[in-house]
């Protein structure tokens, strides 16, 4: 049990997956311009991502490696997410339209990027079993929720500062994303 | 000839992909420690997508608009493959250094962008132009990234000391935070940068 709560850990705030992996950087920059936008996100990433790493597990260890096609993997890992993504959209548009007026947008957006691909390519290369790659999709998916909703705070509050013209938008809100990395390096060495 | 070179130079400074249309940042960050792997990056990028605006302009009038955009991501898939395994057969040493962020080729928004707005309506020699400029500026902005990152950070570049030992490295730019911090700055340099270049055009009387 304790294996599965460090994994989880580990994946929240130590492997956290913006800000000391660099990974789904372009959803974390374009959509944390406010806090509700960021939220959402944060949860419909969550969502994806761990459905997604669980099929993705099941066609690597069921289809790819009985037929000895491993360099087949990204290929259709990027396929099988896409279309995953498109019918959960459908389904959720068509079951729960409160919720798809929530975060319906935010589901098209993440279909093709590299948070979602990133995990399950990580799971498979660590050789995680189902559970721990379950694990570590959910951890990762809440580390990727808890970094957009801090960045959105920061950039809301960002609105009211007087920023250099140049540096205004884009480039402040990478510094910012250091300042945050900064204060994540501080947990890395917590579980050895 | 003019119009090959527009085509080209548009992503080399006014539309770079990294600096100015903040897409496909991951690698940027990522795998910018050192020289060398900025460089092949770049490279493997450029590749891709001058290969896939290729691709999706000569089968632009056989794709049905509504399945557009599988086929795009198939055949970006497709190409990263081949690269992927054209490094892990020729530089195993650097396919292990870039790892995952190779496979992620694969969902950079920026191939996508340039086969959606550029390839799928135009010829396949000026879409191949428009891949290979938009992969260089990728290459330039991950040089200059990686040099500095790799100069302050480690004192040497493509691995020859530069700075002797009276610098202490300084580690910061090698880690997560400094990268961010850098990319930050340099966001703001180029802003500046192509500000002028602009006016520079706007007072010769050219249109932009």
């Amino acid at each position: 049990m304790s294996e599965y709560l460090l994994l989880f850990m580990g994946a929240v705030v130590i492997n956290n997956f913006v800000l000391t992996r660099f990974l789904g950087l372009c959803i974390f920059f374009g959509v944390s311009k406010n806090y509700d936008a960021s939220a959402g996100m944060g949860m419909a990433v969550t969502a994806v991502i761990t459905l997604s790493s669980i099929f993705a597990w099941l066609a690597y260890n069921y289809i790819l490696l009985p037929l000895n096609v491993t360099f087949l993997t990204t290929i259709v890992f990027v396929l099988l997410i896409a279309s995953f993504v498109q019918l959960l959209e459908m389904a959720v548009k068509k079951y729960t339209p409160n919720l798809h007026k929530m975060w319906g947008i935010y589901l098209l957006l993440i279909a093709t990027n590299c948070v979602v691909l990133g995990v399950p390519l990580i799971n498979v290369e660590s050789g995680f079993n189902l559970a721990k790659s379950v694990v570590n999709a959910f951890g990762s998916g809440v580390g990727f929720a808890l970094a957009i909703v801090l960045m959105a705070s920061c950039r809301e509050k960002l609105r009211l500062a007087n920023v250099p013209k140049s540096l205004d938008g884009l480039g402040v809100a990478f510094i910012i994303a250091g300042c945050l990395a900064l204060s994540f390096l501080g947990f890395s060495g917590m579980i050895k | 000839m003019k119009g090959y070179w527009d085509i080209f130079s548009k992503g080399l400074v006014l539309e770079n992909p990294i600096f100015v249309l903040a897409l496909s940042l991951c690698p940027a960050l990522a795998v910018t420690t050192s020289v060398v792997n900025a460089l092949t990056m770049g490279l493997t990028v450029t590749f891709v997508i001058s290969m896939n605006n290729l691709i999706v302009s000569i089968v632009r009038n056989w794709v049905n608009p509504k399945v557009r955009v599988p086929i795009y991501i198939t055949s970006i898939a497709t190409i990263v493959t081949v690269a992927e395994l054209l490094l892990q057969a020729f530089a195993p040493l650097l396919y292990k250094q870039l790892g995952i962020y190779l496979s992620l080729v694969v969902v950079f928004a920026i191939i996508l962008a340039r086969a959606e707005v550029f390839a799928s309506k135009n010829r396949p020699f000026p879409s191949f132009i428009d891949g290979f400029g938009m992969g260089c500026g990728f290459t330039l902005a991950m040089l200059i990234v990686g040099v500095i990152r790799e100069l302050f950070g480690n004192g040497t570049i493509l691995g020859y000391t530069v700075l002797g030992s009276w610098y202490p490295p300084a580690l910061i730019f090698i880690m997560a935070p400094g990268a961010f911090i850098l990319i930050g700055y340099l966001v703001g340099a180029w802003n500046i940068w192509s500000a002028r270049i602009e006016k520079a055009k706007g007072e010769r009387g050219e249109t932009i």
